[in-house]
C-alpha cells in the first residue's frame, strides 16, 4: 500500500527520519543529491537503528558497529555480509510515498 | 694522519659532497664545515612549502646536528669564512677562528639578485633565499595587507602563492610577457596565469618596476608605465647570481661564477668548487639536480675515483605549488628542424608539448598532468629514438608500445639505469639494490638509505611502486596512512592544509584535496568536522550530519536503540535538590535503570529518543546541564574528598576539580578526555590513569598526562609540579589545546603522547612559557565561542526537532 509520509525537506540532507509502522520502524534516507531511499530500520548485524547512522554516498554506516549498508539494495557492503529489507519509494513534487507492506515478513532477506 | 678537508658553505651542494665522501671513504678526511647561516643543513628548495604552511622547518632539515656529530664533522654554523691564506693553506672565519686545510671546497651558493631601483633598501623589501627571508615574510603576513612579488619565475610564483596562503593580497609583477618564460611556453603560461588568478592572485606581465616607494618603510611600488601599486611588502625574486665575493678576493678565476674544470677544480691548487657558485663550461646552474650531480662527482673524485667527471646536465623543473602540476625540461624553444607534438584537454586544464628533433625528444612542457616528466627526461638524456613510440608518446609511459596503464608494469619495465630521483641522481638499480640488500620496506627507509625522493618528493610515487615491485606481497602501503579510503592524505596533512589553505567547510576540503568519494564516509566526515571546528572555533558551522549519533542527539545510544542520559555534576559534587530532580525524572518517565558511573556521575538508562527533550527540560529546570558522557569531549573531572574533609588531604581537591571542570566542560577533543584531582598522593581519585591527572602534595600540585584505564592500561607520565590552582588551570588548558590541535581524530592522549613523545609535550607545555600561555589563550577563546549546554535549545524545541520526532506514524 503506497502512503504519503512527508516531503524531502522534512529530512536533513545526508540524514534520515523514522516512519513508525505496524511492521516495524522504517528508516527513510536523503542523500546529498536529494535521492530518497527506505529500509527497515534494523542492521542485519545486531539490529542497530540505521536511521541513526551517518549517510554517505548511497550508503549508511550503522551507529552500533559501523557496518555499511547500501541504500539501493539493502546489501551490506564488504567485508561483512547480510542484507536489510528495502521499501519501495516514489517521489513526486517533493512528496515522498512509501510502499509499506501490510505485515513485515522478516527483518532480513539476505 | 687524516687530511683536513674544509667546506665553505653548509648548503645542499656542499653537504651532498660530504655525504658522498662519507659513503665512499669515511676515514679519509677530518671534515670542517663553515656556514653563514646559524642553522643545520636544510632543504632550500622546500622553503616554499614552509612559507605556505604545508611543511615546518623541522621537516625540511636534511642533516641534523646529531648527523654532524655522529660523522665527526665539525660544524661552525653562523660563522662565515672571511679570508683564505693560500700559501699557508688556512681559512679564517668572522669569529677569528683559523683552520688549516689540505683540500678546500667552495660551496658558497648564490645571492638573490637585487634590482637597482630607488627604494630597494627600504624596510619591507625582502628576497626569497633562506629561512630568515621566510620568517620575515611570515611576520609581515601576520598583519595582512598587500604584497607585491617582483619576478614571475619559479621562486617568485612560489613566494606569491605562499603569501596568499598566509592571507595577503598578492600581485605578481613580471618583466616578460609570459610567466616562467625560461621553463614554460606561452600556452602553459596562459594556463598558469588563469589558475593563479582563480586563486585570487593578480598577475601583471610586461611590467617593469621603476621604483619602490616609501619613507623608511615600503608603502608602494611604481611601474615605468606610471601605475602605482599600494603594498607593505615587496619580495624580490628576479633571479640569483653566484656568490663569488670571497673567491674573487682570494684571486680565483671568476667568470659569471667560480670557474671550474670537469673535475670541479678551480684555478688554485687543492681548491674546488661545487653548486650554484660555479661556472662550468660557460654555464651556471640554479636547480638542485645538477648541483647534486656536481657534489656526487666531487665526492667521488676526492675519494680516489679517477673516472668521476662532470659534463654538464639536462635540467628539468617542477613548480612546487600544491594543486598546480607544471613540469618542463630541455629546450622547447622549437625552431627550424624541430617538430611539436601537442596534447590539450581544455576541460581538465591539461597541456603537454613535446619538442622533437631527428626523432629524439629535445624538450618537454607539461601542465596539469606532469606524471610522465621523469620518463621524458630519461629518454632525452639517453637520446632514445622515439619513432616507434611516436603515436602514443604524448599520452605517457603507461601507453608506450600499446601496453595498458599498469603503473607497476611500467616501473618494472624501466631499465636499471633509468633515473628515478632527478634531484639526487638516483637510478632504479640503486634503489632496488638498497631495498634488497638492506631489507628496506618503507618509503622513509629508502629515503634514508638512498636519498631518493628526499628532496622535492616528486618521485615518491615511483619509489613506492619500486618497493611494491621489488617486495611483491611483502610491501604494505605507504608510510603516511591515509585518513580513510576516500583520500590519500593522512590526518596530519589534512589538518595542516585546512589551516594553510584557509579551508572552511567539509565540501571545500573534499574538493581541494580531491576526495575520491562524493561526500566522504563515516570515518573521515566526523574527523573533518572536528578538525574544522578546532581550527575555526568562532566561525565554523558545525555539520550535524557529520557527527556520530551520540553527538548529534547528545545522549548515548544503547544496544536496543534507547539512550542514556548523564547530567553534569561538576567535580562529582551534587546536592539534595539535584538528586530530588533526578528522582522525579526517573519516576515521571519510568526510567528503567539508574547507575552511578566510574566518573562519579549518575546515568539514566533506557530513555527513548522521543523522550529526550522532555527529560532534559526537567534536568535543566533543576540547574543541571549536559554531562557530555557521549562525546569526543571533556567527560568528567573526578575528585576525592580532599583537605575539606579528609584527614590526609593536603589541598582542596574538590574545589580544584570543580574549577577545572567549569573551565573545560563543553570542549570538543579528538577523543574523550578525562581528568581527576586527588588531594594527596594516596590518589583516591585515580588521577594516574586519566588523560590529565592532578595529585596534590603539601607544596602544590603534581601534574601528569597520557593515562588510560581502558583496554590497555597506561599510567600517566609525570609532567611537572606547580604551586597554585591558577597554574593548574593554565597547564590543563594548554595541554588540552595542544592535544586538540595535534592529535589525530579518535586518538586518545595515551597513544598520542607515546607517538609524539613526552619530551615534545614537556617542551611545549613546561619549558615554553609564552607558548603555553598562547595555547591556554586559544583554549579559552575556543571555549568562549563553543561552551554551551546543548540540551537547552533542544529541550526548548528550538533546535533539531526532526531528530526527536518520527517523520510519520502509520497505523
Amino acid at each position: 500500500m503506497w502512503m504519503e509520509i512527508g516531503t524531502i525537506s522534512n529530512i536533513p540532507k545526508l540524514g534520515a527520519r523514522v516512519v513508525k509502522s505496524a511492521g516495524g520502524d522504517i528508516a527513510v534516507f536523503r542523500t546529498a543529491d536529494d535521492e530518497i531511499f527506505a529500509l527497515y530500520d534494523s542492521c542485519p548485524h545486531n539490529g542497530g537503528a540505521l536511521s541513526q547512522g551517518i549517510v554517505h554516498g548511497k550508503a549508511v554506516a550503522c551507529p552500533l558497529h559501523n557496518w555499511n549498508i547500501d541504500l539501493v539494495t539493502g546489501d551490506v557492503l564488504g567485508p561483512d555480509n547480510g542484507c536489510s529489507r528495502t521499501i519501495a519509494v516514489s517521489v513526486n513534487d517533493e512528496m515522498i510515498r512509501l510502499q509499506i507492506p501490510d505485515v513485515k515478513a522478516t527483518g532480513t532477506n539476505g | 694522519m687524516k687530511q683536513q678537508l674544509v667546506i665553505i658553505g653548509n648548503g645542499m651542494a656542499g653537504m651532498r659532497t660530504v655525504e658522498e665522501i662519507l659513503k665512499k671513504d669515511a676515514d679519509l678526511y677530518d671534515i670542517t664545515v663553515f656556514g653563514a647561516e646559524p642553522r643545520e643543513n636544510y632543504n632550500r628548495i622546500m622553503l616554499s612549502p614552509v612559507l605556505s604552511g604545508e611543511k615546518t622547518y623541522d621537516e625540511i632539515i636534511i642533516n641534523t646536528r646529531e648527523w654532524y656529530r655522529d660523522n665527526a664533522i665539525t660544524l661552525h654554523a653562523g660563522d662565515a669564512v672571511i679570508a683564505i691564506d693560500k700559501a699557508a693553506k688556512t681559512v679564517t672565519a668572522a669569529s677569528g677562528l683559523r683552520v688549516p686545510y689540505d683540500k678546500l671546497i667552495f660551496a658558497t651558493g648564490s645571492d638573490p639578485f637585487i634590482i637597482p631601483v630607488p627604494g630597494k633598501d627600504l624596510d619591507g623589501v625582502v628576497t626569497f633565499r633562506d629561512m630568515d627571508d621566510v620568517d620575515q615574510m611570515l611576520a609581515a603576513a601576520k598583519s595582512g595587507g598587500r604584497a607585491v612579488v617582483i619576478g614571475g619565475g619559479l621562486l617568485g610564483l612560489e613566494a606569491a602563492v605562499g603569501l596568499k596562503a598566509n592571507g595577503m593580497d598578492v600581485t605578481v609583477v613580471h618583466l616578460m610577457d609570459t610567466l616562467m618564460e625560461r621553463q614554460l611556453d606561452e600556452a602553459a603560461s596562459y594556463l598558469l596565469v588563469s589558475e593563479l588568478e582563480s586563486r585570487g592572485l593578480k598577475v601583471l606581465t610586461g611590467a617593469n618596476t621603476k621604483a619602490i616607494l616609501g619613507d623608511g618603510k615600503v608603502s608602494g611600488l611604481e611601474l615605468d608605465d606610471g601605475r602605482t601599486l599600494d603594498c607593505s611588502l615587496v619580495v624580490m625574486a628576479v633571479g640569483i647570481k653566484p656568490n663569488v665575493t670571497l673567491a674573487r678576493e682570494v684571486g680565483l678565476d671568476i667568470g659569471r661564477g667560480v670557474q671550474v674544470d670537469d673535475l670541479l677544480r678551480t684555478s688554485a691548487p687543492d681548491i674546488f668548487a661545487v653548486g650554484e657558485c660555479v661556472e662550468h663550461r660557460g654555464a651556471t646552474y640554479g636547480l638542485v639536480a645538477p648541483l647534486f650531480e656536481m657534489g656526487k662527482i666531487l665526492g667521488a673524485s676526492l675519494t680516489g675515483d679517477a673516472d668521476a667527471s662532470f659534463a654538464g646536465s639536462v635540467t628539468s623543473t617542477k613548480l612546487k605549488v600544491t594543486g598546480v602540476d607544471v613540469f618542463s625540461a630541455g629546450d622547447f624553444s622549437g625552431g627550424e628542424g624541430t617538430e611539436d607534438i601537442v596534447f590539450r584537454d581544455g576541460a581538465r586544464g591539461v597541456y603537454k608539448r613535446l619538442v622533437l628533433r631527428d626523432d629524439k625528444i629535445e624538450g618537454a612542457v607539461l601542465y596539469g598532468d606532469a606524471a610522465d616528466g621523469a620518463w621524458y627526461v630519461q629518454m632525452m638524456k639517453d637520446g632514445v629514438n622515439i619513432s616507434d613510440l611516436r603515436d602514443t608518446l604524448v599520452f605517457g609511459q603507461a601507453y608506450a608500445g600499446g601496453t595498458q596503464a599498469d603503473p607497476k608494469a611500467a616501473v618494472m619495465a624501466l631499465a636499471d639505469d633509468a633515473e628515478i630521483c632527478g634531484c639526487n641522481g638516483i637510478c632504479k638499480s640503486d634503489i632496488v639494490t638498497a631495498i634488497t640488500e638492506n631489507g628496506l620496506t618503507s618509503l622513509d627507509e629508502v629515503k634514508a638509505h638512498t636519498k631518493a625522493s628526499a628532496s622535492c618528493g616528486g618521485c615518491s610515487g615511483l619509489v613506492e611502486q619500486l618497493l611494491a615491485v621489488t617486495l611483491g606481497d611483502g610491501y604494505e602501503a605507504q608510510t603516511v596512512k591515509p585518513m580513510c579510503g576516500c583520500t590519500d592524505w593522512g590526518h596530519d596533512d589534512v589538518r595542516r592544509l585546512i589551516v594553510a589553505k584557509d579551508m572552511k567547510s567539509i565540501p571545500e576540503v573534499m574538493q581541494e584535496l580531491e576526495w575520491t568519494t562524493p561526500n566522504g564516509c563515516s570515518s573521515c566526515r566526523p574527523a573533518l568536522n572536528y578538525y574544522l571546528l578546532c581550527a575555526w572555533p568562532a566561525t565554523y558551522v558545525d555539520d550535524n550530519q557529520s557527527r556520530f549519533i551520540n553527538e548529534r542527539v547528545h545522549a548515548n545510544i544503547q544496544k536496543d536503540g534507547t539512550f542514556s542520559v548523564v547530567p553534569r555534576m561538576f567535580g562529582g559534587m551534587t546536592n539534595a535538590a539535584e538528586l530530588r530532580a533526578i528522582a522525579d525524572v526517573v519516576d515521571k518517565f519510568a526510567i528503567p535503570a539508574v547507575k552511578v558511573t566510574g566518573g562519579q556521575r549518575i546515568d539514566l538508562f533506557g530513555i527513548t529518543k522521543e523522550q529526550l527533550p522532555a527529560v532534559w527540560a526537567d534536568l535543566n529546570d533543576a540547574g543541571m546541564v549536559s554531562g557530555h558522557a557521549y562525546g569526543k569531549s571533556l567527560r568528567t573531572v573526578k575528585t576525592c574528598a580532599g583537605s575539606t574533609w579528609c584527614r590526609f588531604g593536603t589541598q582542596d581537591a574538590i574545589d580544584m576539580g570543580i574549577k577545572l571542570e567549569q573551565m573545560t566542560w563543553g570542549s570538543w577533543t579528538p577523543h574523550k578526555f578525562k581528568m581527576a584531582v586527588s588531594g594527596c598522593p594516596r590518589n583516591c581519585a585515580e588521577a594516574t590513569i586519566k588523560d590529565f591527572g592532578v595529585i596534590a602534595v603539601d607544596s602544590g600540585y603534581e601534574l601528569s598526562v597520557g593515562g588510560n584505564g581502558g583496554i590497555v592500561v597506561r599510567v600517566t607520565d609525570f609532567l611537572c609540579k606547580v604551586d597554585t590552582e591558577a597554574e593548574v588551570l593554565e597547564y590543563a588548558g594548554a595541554y588540552m589545546q595542544l592535544y586538540r590541535e595535534e592529535a589525530r581524530y579518535l586518538e586518545r592522549t595515551a597513544p598520542w603522547v607515546e607517538r609524539v613523545g613526552l619530551e615534545h609535550v614537556t617542551a611545549r607545555i613546561v619549558d615554553d612559557e609564552p607558548g603555553r600561555k598562547e595555547l591556554h589563550a586559544r583554549f579559552l577563546a575556543s571555549q568562549e565561542a563553543l561552551q554551551e549546554d546543548p540540551w537547552a535549545a533542544r529541550a526548548q524545541g528550538t533546535k533539531d526537532n526532526h531528530e526527536f520526532t518520527p517523520l510519520k506514524i502509520v497505523a
